[in-house]
C-alpha cells in the first residue's frame, strides 16, 4: 500500500480542559465533506459530533525487543485492526488522548506494529495549551511538558483569558521547550482545518527545513533534568560512515529521554540531502531531493529531550565531519 | 509457485456471493454462512442466499460458529445467535462497548470479552464475569469441565467461572493475542505481539518458546488427532508437532505450503492430516502431511484481498472462505 493510500491518523493531545474536544468538535462539524473515525479515551462532559466515535482503555504496552522505551497502545492496535477491515467508510481517523497521556506510546504504535504501519500514517500531533493555566500546569505536571515537547502543532488556546504581556511569557514558556513545532494563537480552538490535518510531519520528502519557528530561540535557563530542544547546524560535508554509527547508538543510548529528533543533512559525495526524524529509540532516514544550487550544504538536527547536554551532542557531531 | 507438479480443484470451487470484507466463512450444520464486516450475514441453502442483518446495520467485528448458530459481535456491543433458518437471537448486550474476542465452549456456554471485562454465558443463559489484569485479546475453552483460558498482557488466566477461585495465572511478560488450547487439554498457547508464539504446558506451567515467524501469528489450527498445530504468518505453513510429552520444545516445526506470500489462514482437514493454506494474495492450497502434496483450489487473483477466513465443515467434504475484498467461495471435494 502506497503512502496515499494510507488513512491518515491525527493525535490529539492537551492537558485537561486545555481545549482538545472544542478543536475535535471544530474538525468534524466544518463542511469538508471528510468522514472521520474518532477514537477517545474518555467520553467527557461535551459531548463528540460524529457518527463513528470509539472508546479506548488507553492501555500502554511495553514492547519485548529490548528497547526499554518502546511501548505501543495495545487497545489501538486492536481498533485499528478493526476499523481497517470496513473501507470507505471514513477517511481519516482522530485519536484523542486523555490529558495525563504520554503521546510517545500513541506515536509509537504508527511505527512499531507492522499491522497498523501498513494501512494507516501518523499525520502529525497536535497538543491543545491552555494560554491561562499553563505556567501552573508545568509546575506540577510532567506530561504537560511532554506533551509540548512531541508535539508538531501547538494551539495556544483562550488566549482572551490573558494579558499581552501574559500570552508572550506563556509563549516563551512553550517555546523554551519546542521552538520547532507550528504554533497558532487561537480562542475556542479556531483553527483552519489545514493548520491541524494533512500535516505530514513524519514524511520524510516533507521535511523541508528546519528553522526555529520563533524569533527569540536560545533562551536555555531551564534545568538540565527538564526538557529542552538543542538545535545544531554544521557547515559543510559529514562523514556518513561517522554519522550514521553514532545517530543510532545514540538514540539507542538516550532512546528514553529523547522525545523527538530531526535532522536534515550534507553527506560528502553525495548529491541527495539526507533527511531522518525519531521518536523515542525509533529512527526513520533516507536520502531525499538534491541539494539545489541555490541551497547551502550544511547540515542541520534538533533534539527535543530531557537532560540533553548541548555540549556532547556538539562534540559528536563536530567528529561526525567529513 | 513451488516447483512441485500440482494437481489443481479450481473446478471444484463454486463462487458465493459475498459483497464486503468476510470477517467469518463457516459452516452452521449443513449450511453456507459468511459474516461481512458490513454487518450483513449470508446463509446458503441449496444455491440460494439469504440476507440477514443481525446487528440492525451495525457492522460485524467478529464471529465464531456454536453448534448449529453462528455468533456474531458488531458494533453495536451485542452477541447475536443466527439459525439456518435465519431466526436471531440475543445472547448478549454489551451497552455499545465493542466485543473483542468470542468463543463457543461445551454444553453451549459461550465466553466473550469487552476490553477487560470476561463473560462466560452457560447453556441456561447464566452469566459470570472477571475482570482480567488488563485488555483481554484471546479466550478459549478446556476440553473438560467448564472452564476458560484467557489471554491478556503479561500472560494468560485461567478461569472456572463456577468457582468464587481466583484464577490461576500462567506467567510471560508481553502482549499475549490469540490463544488457543489443545484437543487434549495439556497445552495452551498463545501468539504474541512481537511475532512468537508461547505455550505453556498445564501439568506443570512449563513455558514453550515458539519463535522465528516474519509477522504476527493469527490463525492457529490443531490436527483432527490433536497431535499438530498449524499456524499462519510466515511464507510457508509452520505446523509444531505436540504429539510428545513435551510438545514441540526441541523439535524443530514441519513447514509445507511454500510461496513467495504470507500466510494468513490456516484450517486443519477434520479427519485427515490435510491442512487448508490461505495467503495474503487469496490463494488457496491443501497440503497433506504426510507426503507434501500439494492440490491447488484457488489460484491468486489481483485485487481480490487476502484470505481472512476459512472453515471445513464436520464431515470435511466442504471448505468454504473468504477475503477481505469481499470474494468468497465453496469447495466441494470430489
Amino acid at each position: 500500500m502506497s503512502a496515499e493510500d494510507k488513512i491518515p491518523v491525527t493525535v490529539l493531545t492537551g492537558y485537561l480542559g486545555a481545549g482538545k474536544t472544542t478543536l475535535l468538535n471544530r474538525i468534524l462539524t466544518e463542511p469538508h465533506g471528510k468522514k472521520f473515525a474518532v477514537v477517545v479515551n474518555e467520553f467527557g462532559e461535551v459531548g463528540i459530533d460524529n457518527d463513528l466515535v470509539v472508546g479506548a482503555d488507553e492501555e500502554v504496552f511495553e514492547m519485548n525487543n529490548g528497547c526499554i522505551c518502546c511501548t505501543v497502545r495495545g487497545d489501538l492496535i486492536r481498533i485499528i485492526e478493526s476499523l481497517m477491515k470496513r473501507k470507505g467508510r471514513f477517511d481519516a481517523i482522530i485519536v484523542e488522548t486523555t490529558g495525563l497521556a504520554d503521546p510517545a506510546p500513541v506515536a509509537q504504535t504508527f511505527f512499531v506494529d507492522q499491522d497498523v504501519a501498513e494501512k494507516t500514517r501518523l499525520d502529525a500531533v497536535v497538543t491543545v495549551v491552555d494560554a491561562k493555566w499553563l505556567s501552573e500546569r508545568l509546575k506540577d505536571a510532567p506530561e504537560a511538558r511532554n506533551q509540548i515537547a512531541f508535539a508538531d502543532v501547538l494551539i495556544l488556546n483562550k488566549t482572551d483569558l490573558v494579558t499581552e504581556a501574559e500570552l508572550a511569557a506563556v509563549e516563551a514558556l512553550i517555546r523554551g521547550i519546542n521552538p520547532y513545532a507550528k504554533l497558532h494563537k487561537t480562542q475556542r480552538s479556531a483553527v483552519p482545518l489545514d493548520a491541524v490535518l494533512g500535516r505530514n510531519a513524519f514524511d520524510l520528502d516533507r521535511i523541508l527545513d528546519i528553522e526555529p519557528d520563533f524569533l527569540e530561540p536560545g533562551h536555555h535557563h531551564h534545568h538540565s533534568d527538564e526538557i529542552g530542544s538543542i538545535a545544531i547546524t554544521v557547515e559543510g560535508d559529514i562523514n556518513p560512515e561517522k554519522f550514521m554509527p553514532w545517530i543510532n547508538e545514540f538514540t539507542q543510548v538516550r532512546g528514553p529521554d529523547l522525545l523527538r529528533c530531526k535532522g536534515i543533512l550534507a553527506f560528502k559525495n553525495e548529491p541527495r540531502r539526507f533527511v531522518f526524524q525519531g521518536v523515542h529509540m525509533i529512527l526513520d532516514g533516507d536520502l531525499q531531493r538534491d541539494w539545489r544550487e541555490d541551497e547551502t550544504r550544511q547540515s542541520k538536527m534538533v533534539f527535543i529531550g530531557r537532560k540533553l547536554n548541548r555540549q556532547e551532542i556538539e562534540a559528536a557531531v563536530e567528529a561526525c565531519r567529513a | 509457485m513451488t516447483t512441485q507438479a500440482q494437481t489443481s480443484l479450481t473446478q471444484n470451487v463454486t463462487a458465493l456471493d459475498g459483497g464486503d470484507h468476510v470477517i467469518t466463512a463457516a459452516f452452521i450444520g449443513a449450511h453456507p454462512v459468511l459474516a461481512l464486516a458490513d454487518g450483513c450475514v449470508k446463509i446458503i441453502t441449496d444455491g440460494q442466499t439469504k440476507s440477514l442483518a443481525p446487528h440492525t446495520g451495525a457492522p460485524v467485528l467478529l464471529g465464531c460458529v456454536a453448534g448449529d448458530t453462528l455468533l456474531t459481535g458488531g458494533e453495536d456491543g451485542k452477541i447475536i445467535a443466527t439459525s439456518a433458518d435465519g431466526s436471531l437471537t440475543e445472547l448478549a448486550d454489551n451497552k455499545g462497548r465493542w466485543v473483542d474476542a468470542l468463543v463457543a465452549g461445551p454444553a453451549q456456554s459461550i465466553a466473550w470479552s469487552c476490553g477487560k471485562s470476561v463473560f462466560c454465558r452457560d447453556g441456561k443463559g447464566q452469566i459470570r464475569t472477571w475482570d482480567a489484569p488488563s485488555s483481554v485479546r484471546g479466550l478459549g475453552f478446556l476440553p473438560k469441565g467448564y472452564r476458560l483460558a484467557i489471554a491478556h498482557y503479561n500472560g494468560a488466566s485461567l478461569w472456572f467461572p463456577n468457582s468464587e477461585a481466583k484464577p490461576e495465572s500462567l506467567d510471560w511478560k508481553g502482549s499475549h493475542l490469540d490463544l488457543t488450547v489443545s484437543p487434549d487439554g495439556r497445552f495452551i498457547v498463545t501468539s504474541m505481539q512481537e511475532n512468537t508464539l508461547h505455550g505453556w504446558r498445564l501439568a506443570d506451567k512449563k513455558d514453550m518458546r515458539m519463535s522465528g515467524y516474519p509477522s504476527k501469528v493469527r490463525s492457529l489450527s490443531w490436527s483432527h488427532d490433536g497431535q499438530w498445530l498449524a499456524t499462519s504468518g510466515a511464507e510457508a505453513a509452520v505446523i509444531w508437532p505436540f504429539k510428545d510429552k513435551d510438545g514441540p520444545m526441541g523439535k524443530p516445526p514441519r513447514e509445507c505450503g511454500v510461496r513467495p506470500a504470507k500466510i494468513t489462514q490456516v484450517a486443519f482437514h477434520p479427519k485427515s492430516l490435510v491442512l487448508a493454506i490461505g495467503y495474503e494474495d487469496n490463494c488457496i492450497l491443501l497440503c497433506r502431511l504426510t507426503d507434501a502434496a500439494e492440490l491447488l483450489v484457488r489460484r491468486p487473483v489481483d485485487g481480490a484481498g487476502s484470505i481472512t477466513s476459512m472453515a471445513w465443515d464436520g464431515a470435511g467434504k466442504r471448505l468454504i472462505f473468504g477475503t477481505s475484498e469481499g470474494q468468497a467461495g465453496l469447495l466441494t471435494l470430489p
